[in-house]
């Protein structure tokens, strides 16, 4: 049978990605996008079955998570049923000390793969990251989105501030990864537009493009600094113009 | 009398038979409730296995003949029927591993490591509209044909005859597990492929025990 090894081998110290998709072309796009804000992080893609047909492969599943393992561990998104169940039995087929660290996490494909690939490329661990690709899971059900342009809700206290987007493309991946990395580090909470500013995939389903104009807020009575550090991000156009 | 790797040689040649020959219907029910995949996948897949049987060492046990059936079915069958049925092969495997000669409560074993493996895999209860609804009738029927003191040729067919029904319940049933279950009440009507190749394939081993 001809193995197709995927071209990528486990990042030294980052946890690995695997993405299974009844599609080739889902998979190989999802190792595309992912990387835009994971450059240094391992990634394979096993789409589609061994002829190029759609379905999914064990042979592809089993070398994609070879080809990505470095030893710290390794997290499997897959999109249809029996995507699970092949990355399932490829995962029992290991040996008992690669399993252990391989992890098949049932999340929305796209936007699990980058919340995952977001947190593996900052270092975090197994688990960390298995929790990231797990936050996807309520990522777009917010039933009331607040409009783009304020309508905020009120904050009785803390502190709220509005900023305009002025890079030319937005709160697009990477400046929405910039601003979620600087909001995880902040001890307090802030929303964007009465969202979670620590979530890369709330902040990313907002769409927010150049000139709309965001409210950034806190309940927090000591948070001015935080918002302040967060529109100065904003405002500064994340090197872009 | 008991069942050697003779028999597992006529099951296994007889299921790519019998898969072939009903490609198009479980394309057809496949369509109809899923992805129209289920008869080609078979079909490669158990091909693939008629080519591997003359790799099988002359001293195989009918346990060696299931295992290879597994791993051939895992890697070459690429949509579910290739991870639950690869798993049924190797946990039947597992269940009568070493032994070269099958009694009826090493056949019932088989079918209960086997049935316990598509649950393992595939996680659907009875009544989800599964391979479930045939393995596990038939289980209870081999059960109780051992319990009977029938031999193995009579257990097989107690649960080929007990699978075959349990396809055809399958029809009135909405999907809870699988593509179909994205159907909602729109798959009432169809037999379940995955349940329907599963009688098949209880059956051509009922047949391969009778001829033994």
């Amino acid at each position: 049978m001809q193995r197709q090894a995927p071209e990528v081998t486990g990042v030294s110290g980052k946890v690995g990605l695997v993405f299974v998709s009844h599609s080739a072309k889902i998979a190989e796009g999802l190792v595309e996008l992912a990387a835009q804000m994971a450059a240094g992080t391992a990634l394979a893609a096993a789409g589609g079955t061994d002829d190029g047909g759609v379905g999914t492969s064990f042979d592809r599943v089993a070398a994609a998570i070879a080809a990505v393992d470095s030893g710290v561990g390794v997290v499997v998104l897959c999109d249809l049923g029996s995507a699970i169940l092949t990355a399932e039995t490829a995962k029992d087929f290991l040996d008992d000390a690669v399993r252990e660290r391989v992890v098949i996490v049932d999340a929305p494909l796209v936007e699990g793969a980058v919340a995952a690939a977001v947190e593996a490329e900052g270092g975090g661990d197994l688990a960390a990251v298995v929790s990231a690709a797990r936050s996807a899971i309520g990522a777009f059900a917010t039933e009331d989105r607040p409009s783009v342009d304020g309508g905020a809700a009120r904050v009785p206290e803390g502190y709220s501030r509005s900023v305009t987007i002025v890079n030319r493309d937005g709160l697009h991946a990477r400046p929405a990864a910039e601003f979620v990395k600087m909001a995880n580090t902040l001890d307090v909470p802030v929303t964007v537009n009465g969202k979670d500013a620590r979530s890369l995939l709330g902040i990313m389903s907002m769409g927010l493009v150049k000139g709309n104009t965001i409210e950034l807020a806190t309940t927090s009575p000591n948070g001015r600094s935080a918002v302040d550090a967060l529109a100065g991000l904003v405002e500064s156009g994340f090197g872009e113009h | 009398m008991t069942l050697n790797t003779d028999w597992a040689v006529r099951w296994i040649k007889g299921s790519a038979a019998v898969v072939s020959e009903h490609r198009v219907e479980l394309i057809t029910l496949d369509r109809e409730i899923g992805d129209g995949d289920h008869g080609e996948n078979l079909d490669r897949g158990f091909s693939a296995v008629l080519l591997k049987l003359d790799d099988l060492p002359t001293d195989a046990t009918p346990g060696d003949a299931l295992k290879m059936v597994a791993t051939t079915l895992i890697s070459t069958v690429g949509g579910a029927a290739g991870p639950l049925y690869g798993t049924a092969y190797l946990k039947a495997a597992g269940a009568i591993a070493g032994q070269a000669e099958l009694d009826g409560a090493a056949v019932v074993a088989l079918l209960t490591a086997a049935r316990d493996g598509v649950v393992l895999r595939g996680k659907a209860a009875p009544g989800d509209k599964t391979m479930v609804d045939a393995w596990s009738p038939a289980v209870d029927a081999a059960a109780e044909a051992l319990a009977a003191g029938l031999d193995e040729a009579a257990i097989l067919d107690a649960a080929a005859t007990a699978a075959e029904a349990g396809a055809r319940a399958t029809e009135p049933l909405v999907a809870r597990k699988g593509r179909a279950s994205y159907l909602g009440e729109r798959a009432i009507g169809h037999r379940d492929p995955g349940a329907q190749s599963s009688a098949l394939l209880l059956r051509v081993a009922a047949d391969a025990a009778a001829g033994a």
